[in-house]
């Protein structure tokens, strides 16, 4: 019994790898010109898989800080539901099909009853109200094929991060299925715009992946820029035109303190963290010269890490931190460059296609995204500058940052005229495009670690 | 007039604009002799001097325009910049700063950086004309303060400035 189910699970999943791995082709066109996509998924793979999450039952009905268990039950698969269905690769059945499921069957499901409803997958689960004044959620994935269990798990957590475990569900049954590492229980900043063109408030903001949990960090009255978010989840670093001086200034969100990088007369800018948050780099502008500077998140004096007279800025470490890639015009263009972390061996790795700027590099080091300049879109290449794809087609399309699985990018893309900027996300083929939503104008966006 | 036609310059050269980088400004020339007296009158109902409103009036303009990505000062620019020093020199007192613009179509980090060469090199002009360096402050908003707001050549070149801010 056990070799079959194990053999049709690995199978499936090799079937899932091997379309994905057909799906290096270019960019999916984006028309601009038809309206906003609200948090609707674009493009998409050619077969999503059919899955089924029912409400989850509660053992008994508890009132919490955060509503009823009953009614917590059914937006955790709610939650689990839209999170699924946005990654692009799970198509997840009607609501209005799914069969009421009581706490015997979380364990134990129907699996006739959800091959009829056309479900490949079931995600069942529970919500129970702890003693200790915490929420436990159970999180069963089925195969209904194979009419097998696949994974389970549990997460107990304060009442109002309910979400989280919804997203941690998520995450679980999107590993299980894609072989993708998760990326659902993670935050992103970006800066919140508003107002006229010539006068636009920026704030910076957080929010969850899906936009929950939304938050103004500051308060518009000075220009914010290019907010990170630091790879331990501790901290941010922005750039902030307080006191009519730009510069970088680092933020502690749990205490709300913050306090600039470094004492500069210069402004400081396009800044960020080292993978073990250690370390910032960031560029600062003299003289009409700009170069790349590497400074200890603890504080003490910066280091020079590049002399050209051209711009170099947009500095990004590799995720083993030795290398740091960058964008320098000394070529004549913008183009992407890598060297050492202590400024050593610097090398062009973009050539042909046009002009390249903001590149960050991929939380697995396989690629590098950046935002290809003329055009105006959003792509990846190797770190060798080989093997480049165009991922976007808008009319102003810029600045990719990574999702902690190295699997999506989200960028900001700009209206042409007199309209705000939005945050979208695309898959690294290219084909999974969506527009995040926003209480307002957005850009900039900054993907934290997956939450501990 | 000098906006003006500058951007009808610009536009006419649309598809040399799009090389972005390549484009060049105006061949080099020697700079007008700098102004040494202040003998304006503005008469009892002008602008109160060392006011910003008195600055424009007298020198002109307080702004010069750039070619895309490009930040060094032609002719045209030195023109504006002689005027705008001479007001400076006549007004000793007053502090300046000098900000850097750019059109949309540059990546964000990469407009901060050339707004701020395109102030310096604005400036840096100006101190060449005898202006103290330490009257001045430059600051770069990048693409993020434009005057124009269309997505066109038109507007974009109008955009590429550096604006010497007097205090109102």
């Amino acid at each position: 019994m056990a070799t079959p189910i194990f053999l049709s699970s690995a199978l499936r999943r090799f079937a899932l790898v091997l379309c994905l791995g057909a799906l290096a082709t270019p960019a999916l066109a984006q028309d601009e010109g038809s309206g906003p996509i609200e948090g609707d998924v674009v493009g998409g793979i050619a077969n999503p898989t059919s899955i089924a999450i029912p409400d989850m039952p509660t053992p008994r009905g508890v009132d919490t800080p955060a509503g009823n268990t009953a009614d917590l039950g059914r937006q955790v698969a709610q939650v689990v539901e839209a999170d699924l269905r946005n990654s692009g690769f799970f198509n997840p059945v009607a609501r209005q099909l799914l069969r009421r499921v009581d706490m015997p069957q979380v364990t134990s499901p129907d699996y006739q009853s959800w091959n009829q409803v056309g479900a490949q997958n079931l995600v069942q689960g529970y919500v129970q109200a702890g003693t200790n004044g915490r929420l436990t959620v159970g999180c069963y994935l089925y195969d209904v094929f194979a009419q097998a269990p696949l994974e389970r798990a549990g997460y107990e957590v304060d009442y109002a991060d309910w979400r989280r475990a919804a997203h941690r569900c998520a995450d679980m049954v999107y590993a299980r299925l894609t072989g993708e590492g998760a990326y659902f229980d993670s935050r992103i900043v970006y800066v919140a715009e508003s107002g006229p063109k010539d006068n636009r408030t920026r704030r910076i903001a957080v929010m969850d992946t899906d936009g929950a949990n939304h938050r103004f960090l500051t308060n518009g009255q000075s220009i914010v820029l290019t907010p990170r978010y630091a790879p331990d989840g501790r901290t941010i670093t922005y750039m902030s035109y307080q006191n009519d001086e730009p510069r970088v200034y680092l933020y502690d969100l749990q205490t709300g303190r913050q306090r600039t990088i470094v004492d500069s007369r210069y402004m400081t800018f396009a800044a960020r963290y080292s993978p073990d948050s250690r370390h910032i780099v960031f560029s600062m502008a003299a003289n009409g010269n700009t170069d790349i500077y590497r400074v200890a998140v603890s504080g003490g004096q910066a280091e020079r890490l590049t002399n050209s007279p051209g711009i170099d800025t947009g500095g990004s470490f590799s995720p083993d931190g030795r290398s740091i890639v960058f964008e320098s015009d000394r070529s004549g263009s913008q183009q992407l460059y890598i060297m050492n972390a202590d400024g050593s061996n610097q090398r062009r790795i973009s050539f042909g296609g046009g002009g390249y700027a903001t590149p960050e590099w991929s939380p697995r080091g396989n690629l590098i995204a950046f935002t290809q300049t003329g055009s105006f879109n959003v792509g990846v290449m190797r770190p060798d500058g080989s093997g480049r794809r165009i991922l976007t087609n808008g009319w102003q399309d810029e600045s990719p940052s990574w999702a902690p699985n190295g699997r999506v990018i989200h960028f900001f893309r700009s209206p042409r005229g007199e309209g705000l900027p939005s945050l979208w996300s695309v898959d690294v083929t290219g084909r999974m495009i969506r527009r995040l939503p926003t209480p307002v104008g957005a850009s900039d966006p900054s993907w934290s670690p997956l939450l501990d | 007039m000098t906006k003006i036609s500058k951007t009808a310059i610009l536009l006419a050269a649309g598809s040399l604009l799009a090389l972005g980088a390549c484009s060049r400004s105006a061949p080099d020339e020697l700079p007008p002799p700098p102004v040494g007296s202040n003998d304006y009158d503005t008469g009892p109902t002008g602008p109160v001097p060392g006011s910003r409103a008195d600055f424009i009036a007298q020198a002109g303009t307080d702004t010069i325009y750039f070619d895309t990505n490009m930040h060094d000062v032609d002719a045209d620019d030195r023109a504006v910049l002689d005027a705008q020093a001479a007001w400076l020199i006549a007004n000793p007192s007053v502090r300046v700063t000098i900000e850097g613009h750019c059109d949309e179509r540059g990546t964000r980090e990469y407009n901060l950086a050339l707004g701020e060469r395109r102030a310096n090199a604005a400036a840096n002009y100006l101190a060449q004309r005898g202006v103290a360096s330490s009257r001045m402050t430059v600051i770069s908003y990048g693409k993020e303060r434009p005057v124009a707001l269309g997505s066109d050549q038109a507007s974009w070149a109008q955009n590429r400035r550096a604006v010497t801010v007097v205090p109102m």
